[in-house]
């Protein structure tokens, strides 16, 4: 008991030590601070890395110093874990005084932080989690990935206006995947399409079981949608079930054709059709530039998550100049609105709802030089979140 | 783990003393808590993880009180810490009642789960009841998932905004208000956990503990102790779930997750199990063991903080404090005799050497 109760009390001191000594920080006013609070390890870490890459890119290109203040990048593992993200964007805002909190992988971290970017008055910035109803959470978050609807939308119009009369959906069940579950059915059984749905849990997915059912159902067409970084496992299930020679078309979001991991799933990826608001090889000199400079710098390809970041620097920079430095809400006043070509093409940021209004784009999967890539074949120009804007109406 | 000889014939006197001076307070313990205390002075701007240490703390405590003191295992204490967030999430959510109600309805759904599975618990050696016990978080886990309408899914809960202590403390944006409340909180629940382990009922854990066979011959109710201190456990954990749900104000399916049960395991393997302080110690070690690796590498805090546990545990933590104790009383010689490592339970011909 007694040596014990001694190595408590060393354990004590230690930790009084070593936490005094991390507390000590300057803040000088000049520094503007940006929180990145991202999943860097873990079953999304493909996104952690996607972005913090693309946030060091930008500032790499773009300096560090913006209307006088100098931008100070701060990464955070968030592990995955609500309450963790919460904690550590709090000790960000009260401790290291950011002026923007960033990143939010998953759509519960992103709402885990909502009520404290609104009580700090501390801009939001959600660079990945694509649930419809994030942006509702607090009027200080501002989005510059996409919402799952708006990327839905397009691929249930393109499914029906090319003969496919039934469809299986398969998502993963959690808020992004029922968004896209719901948006796709509605879609397309108002065009006349039968639909039947199916969800797969978030932690530990094993797509067998189901993919088997929809072998057993015989539809035209299997829609699609995992988070960022389980579209390989998807494709290779897919693939060991035969199903890539059934018959039945794989249509999709981008998601489960990641540019990040789309090149390792291997041929049976060809010709799968998904629609989204970013590929690696879209044509433009900005995104050929981007892709290039990406690349060198990081040694993987973008992806959408990547192409997320980016341009939510790009907001912070451009937001910070048109307020001459000054945070919080007016550097939330100063991104609504604003309009810019990023790599993914023309985009902006809707006053009204912070969400970003974007064009989407259908997409086969085919070789280019060797290596496989979401090839832009057709465009839905100005697509504006379908669930918020049916609420405006 | 050792003396377990005469134990049909002991005087009731000598049991009473012993237990007497088994649950004196030590110089040692009373600095432990007062350094707590002094933590909420000297460390005003981290009081978000000192907040999350002690519900850590708390929550490996309980997980102590079954395992370090009746010998269940179990991988699936998250079970009764998820159930307690989310009963102290619901209860504010939709009756905007007193954290402290919470803490009590938390408390009592836990403890009413726990005493339903303790059932499940009695049969069964060790794997068993890790099977067991991680069926019955999975189960729950699932459970949560599916009952979005009630508990929000995978998204988890929103809205919960959680009304002033007593109604005059409102939780601040430091987490102050969280800390100091988490902190009182865990200091009760110990002193009372502290006062059970040294009661009979305490004494009569270890015995089951260390031989259900013999404990059963010597007239010990196995069958009902473990039950108790099982339901007992599970009210703790689901106080802990409740004071994270409370001071986070948000609760989310990972409350329930595996890596919960996990965690706090590794937590009481690095602070030791079988004297309360154990999870206290683990939980401040391992909490700031994964804050400072994750600030300096975000990618690879995990790695770092694997090879810690492997040396940890291949150094054999007992040893390295047995030698500390050897240092402490080399420097001051207190009455407790017997100077040296020999004097520990580990004491093998290894010991003390290096």
């Amino acid at each position: 008991m007694h040596r014990r109760t001694l190595l408590a009390l060393a354990a004590a001191g230690l930790a009084a030590t070593s936490l005094a000594g991390t507390t000590v920080g300057a803040q000088a006013q000049e520094i503007f601070k940006i929180g990145l609070i991202l999943p860097m390890t873990g079953a999304s870490a493909s996104t952690g890395r996607q972005i913090e890459a693309a946030a060091k890119l930008y500032m790499a290109q773009n300096g560090d110093t913006v209307a006088g203040k100098k931008v100070q990048l701060i990464v955070k593992d968030d592990t995955g874990v609500a309450d963790v993200t919460k904690r550590l964007a709090q000790e960000l805002i009260v401790n290291d005084k950011v002026g923007a909190v960033a990143g939010f992988g998953l759509t519960p971290l992103a709402l885990s932080v909502a009520p404290l970017a609104t009580q700090a008055k501390v801009p939001q910035v959600v660079m990945a989690a694509a649930t419809a109803t994030i942006t509702e959470a607090s009027p200080f978050i501002v989005r510059t990935s996409f919402t799952l609807p708006q990327a839905t939308q397009p691929m249930a119009e393109w499914a029906s206006a090319n003969g496919m009369k039934k469809v299986v959906t398969l998502v993963t069940d959690y808020g992004p995947g029922i968004d896209a579950e719901k948006t796709f059915t509605a879609t397309f059984t108002k065009a006349g399409g039968t639909v039947e749905n199916m969800r797969v849990p978030l932690a530990n997915p094993d797509f067998s079981p189901f993919l088997q059912k929809v072998a057993d159902a015989k539809p035209d067409a299997l829609f699609v949608f995992v988070p960022s970084g389980y579209g390989a496992q998807f494709m290779r299930q897919f693939t060991e079930r035969g199903l890539d020679k059934s018959g039945i078309k794989l249509i999709g979001t981008g998601d489960v054709t990641d540019d990040d991991l789309l090149n390792g799933m291997g041929d049976a990826a060809l010709g799968v059709v998904t629609s989204h608001h970013y590929s690696a090889v879209h044509d433009s000199a900005e995104n050929k530039a981007f892709v290039a400079a990406f690349k060198k710098a990081a040694g993987f390809r973008p992806n959408f998550m990547g192409v997320g970041g980016y341009d939510g620097m790009h907001v912070l920079y451009e937001g910070l100049k048109k307020t001459n430095g000054v945070g919080g809400e007016a550097l939330v006043n100063a991104i609504k609105g604003m309009a810019w070509t990023s790599v993914r093409g023309p985009v902006s940021i809707d006053p009204q709802t912070r969400d970003i209004i974007q064009n989407v784009y259908i997409r086969k999967v085919e070789k280019v030089d060797g290596e496989l890539h979401n090839v832009e074949f057709a465009t839905i120009p100005n697509v504006k979140d379908p669930v918020k804007a049916a609420k405006a109406n | 783990m050792s003396h377990a000889s005469a134990d049909s014939f002991v005087q009731s006197g000598i049991v009473a003393r012993t237990l007497a001076r088994r649950g004196r307070w030590r110089a040692p313990e009373i600095l432990f808590w007062l350094a707590a205390l002094a933590s909420i002075w000297l460390l005003p701007d981290r009081h978000l993880i000192l907040n999350e240490i002690a519900i850590i703390g708390l929550f490996a405590v309980s997980l102590d009180l079954i395992l370090g003191y009746a010998g269940i295992v179990s991988l699936g204490h998250a079970a009764f810490f998820g159930l307690g967030a989310y009963t102290a999430g619901l209860i504010a959510k939709h009756f905007a009642l007193d954290p402290l109600i919470g803490l009590v309805g938390a408390a009592a759904t836990a403890a009413a789960l726990g005493w339903v599975t303790s059932f499940l618990v009695l049969r069964g050696a060790d794997l068993t009841r890790l099977m067991v016990t991680l069926g019955v978080a999975l189960i729950l886990a699932e459970v949560a998932n599916q009952a979005a309408w009630l508990t929000g899914g995978a998204d988890g809960l929103q809205g919960v905004i959680m009304p002033a202590i007593l109604g005059r403390f409102e939780f601040d944006i430091f987490g102050t208000t969280a800390y100091v409340y988490s902190l009182a909180v865990t200091f009760v629940l110990f002193v009372i956990a502290r006062r059970i382990v040294v009661s009979p009922f305490g004494l009569s854990l270890r015995a089951i503990r260390d031989n259900p066979l013999r404990a059963r011959a010597v007239g010990i109710p196995v069958n009902a102790r473990l039950i108790a201190v099982y339901t007992l456990a599970a009210a703790y954990a689901g106080v802990a779930g409740a004071l994270l749900a409370q001071t986070t104000q948000f609760v989310s399916l990972d409350v329930i997750a595996f890596h919960r049960s996990a965690d706090v395991l590794l937590v009481l393997v690095i602070g030791g199990t079988g004297y309360l302080y154990g999870g206290l110690v683990g939980a401040v070690v391992f909490k700031l063991l994964q804050d400072w690796l994750a600030s300096i590498t975000p990618q690879y805090w995990l790695f770092w903080i694997g090879l810690i546990l492997i040396v940890l545990v291949l150094a054999d933590r007992d040893r390295l404090t047995a030698r500390l104790t050897a240092a402490w009383r080399a420097r001051a010689p207190g009455p407790a005799g017997g100077a040296g490592p020999a004097n520990g339970p580990h004491a093998t011909p290894a010991s003390g050497e290096r």
